[in-house]
């Protein structure tokens, strides 16, 4: 087990060393001169020398690769253009926000796509099964941003006056904010990891409201969360309804399937402790897949919602082209989404007892 | 001994029509539910796209005289008076008549998933065919950068690239179709690798058929199931990511008649003219499932070993 371990990690080096030279040099192919392309226009020759000299863009390329890797190790991606200030402290204030929706999203596709598979693979050609995959095929095909309009409309138009009422935008109601961290629980020094965890935690305004009892915070938050995740997460849930199907389908035509049934076990005992240990495999993969489906996702919708998270960003750095920004943005959503396909590839050990013996 | 040979009854021989394989999947992808509705779906799009300029009332892109912006869709079937000029759809924020706009639409759509994807496949084949041959280092190097490529979140990574290049349709189709190529790679790649040690394979070499020749006639028919389903998946997705590209203005500029730049220009209007968002987003969702209902189809009639799962 231990060795299978041990290879999957080895195998993941070249990965990200490929992610962090693929997002190097996207900002080393800009058309154009760097120095233009990050100072702006308007840079004159002069400033352009000493920007060069001060960034090392006249060293080998090589050693400006591997001065950037330091970098990244350190936490260290740059300044923004824009906004002039370390893009880390952007990234700690943004990320928190797509992590919540993409969490969200994940748990409610998860929910609801596992729960409709099983029902549509148990009850196979019944209604709810033809329902099932019906709207499993519409949900792929639906762009998520137009869904996530569509939510708003009905939720805060349609159904306004009525309890089921739900905020369209925004990440907490006007009037309610949460302090930080560092101001609740008075820490002073916020440099050095410690205090890159306690802004990360701040702006994770649902963690920030948990942890402090913040519950009225935490219920606003929750609610106006809710819409972008059910955006999110259909486009997973349909797939995972998908494979949880065809996987279990597949499952509950083997000869032990059969003996567990004859020797009299109840059908829920069946699926849910025989059938699903089985059929579980493809769809962690398929799960640990979606993750890039649901972040990309998550970039889309908050500009419908207008959450403050990376896509806002991102999308606004584009258009100003504030290439750390940009740079930055890419290398961490890309290791997150390498990392949480590690995790899914961890727990095929658990899942399945012959890798372990491998 | 003797045994009456009479009394044995022989059922009659009945001859069963062969059909070859191409036929069976011909017939297996016209009995097959999705893909019926998915080619009627594609059928009516087609049928759009061509007949554009005949079937659109009005330009697309030039703004109309004497009407509201945002007027909701007039039918004069459903009661809107007799007076006003027909409106289908409505008008947009530009005074553009929406029925229009989406009609032509259709035409970029297509071409977009269309051209994306035949882009894609062209590089993916020429790399996958390149790796699986040449074996070794250049395997090693090629296959490593295509695991690097499917590392990223597909639309993330386009976005990236859209940030390098600048924003546009050529630059965003170009996007789109880079990020896709691994796929087609490794189709190609694996089926290369199954071909390449067979008997045939080193006959045709022996008779001195070059490599290419090789490509085409013996490991190109070999993958072209795969290809073809993954191409018709292809397509729906490319639509998608173009379609969410226009709608954070990275993709196709206005006044281009685009669906998702049609439903990002107008979002902020959701809530007063719900039909400037609510129809382009059928529109791409209609053309995005017909070809992912026909993919599915083809997925059934092309590989029956599958055909008991779905």
């Amino acid at each position: 087990m231990s060795q299978f371990l041990i290879r999957r990690l080895i195998l993941l080096i070249p990965v990200l060393f490929g992610i962090t030279f693929v997002t190097f040099a996207l900002a080393r192919v800009l058309p154009g001169d760097v120095c233009y392309a990050l100072l702006g226009e308007k840079a004159t020759e002069v400033q352009c020398n000493a920007f060069r000299e001060r960034e090392g863009l006249n060293d080998p390329i090589m050693v400006q690769f591997a001065r950037y890797l330091g970098d990244i190790a350190q936490g260290n991606f740059g300044e923004s253009l824009r906004d002039s200030r370390p893009v880390m402290q952007i990234i700690l204030e943004r990320l928190p926000m797509t992590l919540e929706v993409t969490i969200g999203a994940m748990l409610f596709s998860i929910t609801f796509g596992i729960l409709l598979g099983v029902i549509s693979a148990t009850r196979r050609n019944s209604a709810v099964d033809v329902g099932t995959m019906m709207g499993a095929n519409v949900g792929v095909s639906m762009p998520v941003f137009w869904l996530g309009l569509m939510l708003a409309y009905f939720f805060a138009i349609v159904l306004k006056g009525t309890p089921f009422w739900i905020p369209p935008s925004g990440r907490l109601s006007s009037g309610i904010t949460i302090p930080p961290l560092a101001e609740t629980f008075n820490i002073q020094d916020l440099s050095g990891l410690w205090g890159m965890i306690v802004t990360f935690a701040s702006h994770t305004v649902t963690f920030n409201a948990l942890i402090t009892g913040n519950f009225e915070v935490l219920r606003d938050a929750l609610w106006h969360l809710i819409l972008p995740c059910v955006a999110v997460g259909t486009i997973p849930l349909s797939i995972i309804a998908r494979m949880t199907r065809s996987s279990l389908l597949e499952v509950l035509g083997l000869d032990y399937i059969r003996t567990a049934r004859a020797k009299g076990l109840r059908e829920k005992e069946v699926i849910f402790r025989h059938a699903m240990r089985n059929a579980l495999l493809p769809i962690v993969t398929v799960i640990g897949l979606s993750v890039g489906s649901l972040m990309g996702g998550a970039v889309l919708t908050e500009t419908v919602f207008a959450l403050p998270g990376v896509g806002t960003q991102l999308v606004s750095a584009i258009l100003s082209r504030d290439y750390a920004v940009v740079q930055a943005f890419t290398v961490i959503i890309a290791l997150i989404f390498v990392f949480v396909n590690l995790i899914v590839d961890f727990s095929y050990v658990f899942l399945d007892p012959r890798i372990r013996m491998q | 001994m003797s045994t009456s040979v009479a009394s044995i009854q022989l059922e009659p021989l009945t001859t069963i029509a062969s059909r070859s394989p191409l036929q069976n999947a011909l017939r297996r992808f016209s009995r097959h539910r999705s893909a019926q509705v998915g080619m009627f779906i594609l059928g009516f799009l087609v049928f759009i796209a061509i007949f554009a300029p005949a079937l659109a009332p009005y330009d697309p892109i030039k703004p109309l005289r004497d009407v509201k912006r945002r007027t909701p869709p007039c039918i004069h079937l459903l009661g809107c008076p007799a007076d006003q000029p027909q409106h289908f759809f409505g008008i947009d924020g530009n005074q553009r008549d929406m029925l229009s706009r989406i009609i032509y639409g259709s035409r970029l759509s297509l071409e977009i998933g269309v051209a994306t994807v035949t882009f894609a496949i062209v590089t993916g084949v020429l790399l996958g065919a390149v790796a699986g041959y040449a074996g070794g280092w250049t395997d090693n190097i090629i296959m490593r950068i295509m695991d690097v490529l499917l590392a990223f979140p597909s639309l993330l990574l386009s976005i990236a690239i859209v940030a390098v290049l600048g924003p546009g349709l050529i630059n965003a189709l170009l996007a789109i179709s880079f990020v896709s190529i691994p796929v087609y790679a490794r189709i190609v790649r694996a089926s290369v690798l199954q071909v390449k040690e067979q008997d045939f394979v080193s006959a045709s070499r022996a008779l001195g058929s070059s490599p290419i020749g090789i490509l085409i006639s013996h490991v190109l028919p070999n993958a072209l199931t795969p290809l073809i389903v993954q191409a018709t998946l292809g397509i729906a997705s490319a639509i998608l990511d173009a379609a969410a590209l226009s709608f954070l203005g990275l993709g196709a500029a206005p006044p281009t008649p685009e669906w998702g730049l049609m439903l990002g220009e107008e979002r902020s209007s959701v809530f007063n003219a719900p039909h400037l968002v609510f129809i382009p987003g059928i529109a791409i969702m209609l053309t995005v499932l017909a070809f992912n209902l026909l993919g599915d189809g083809l997925r059934d009639a092309l590989d029956p070993r599958l055909q008991h799962i779905s």
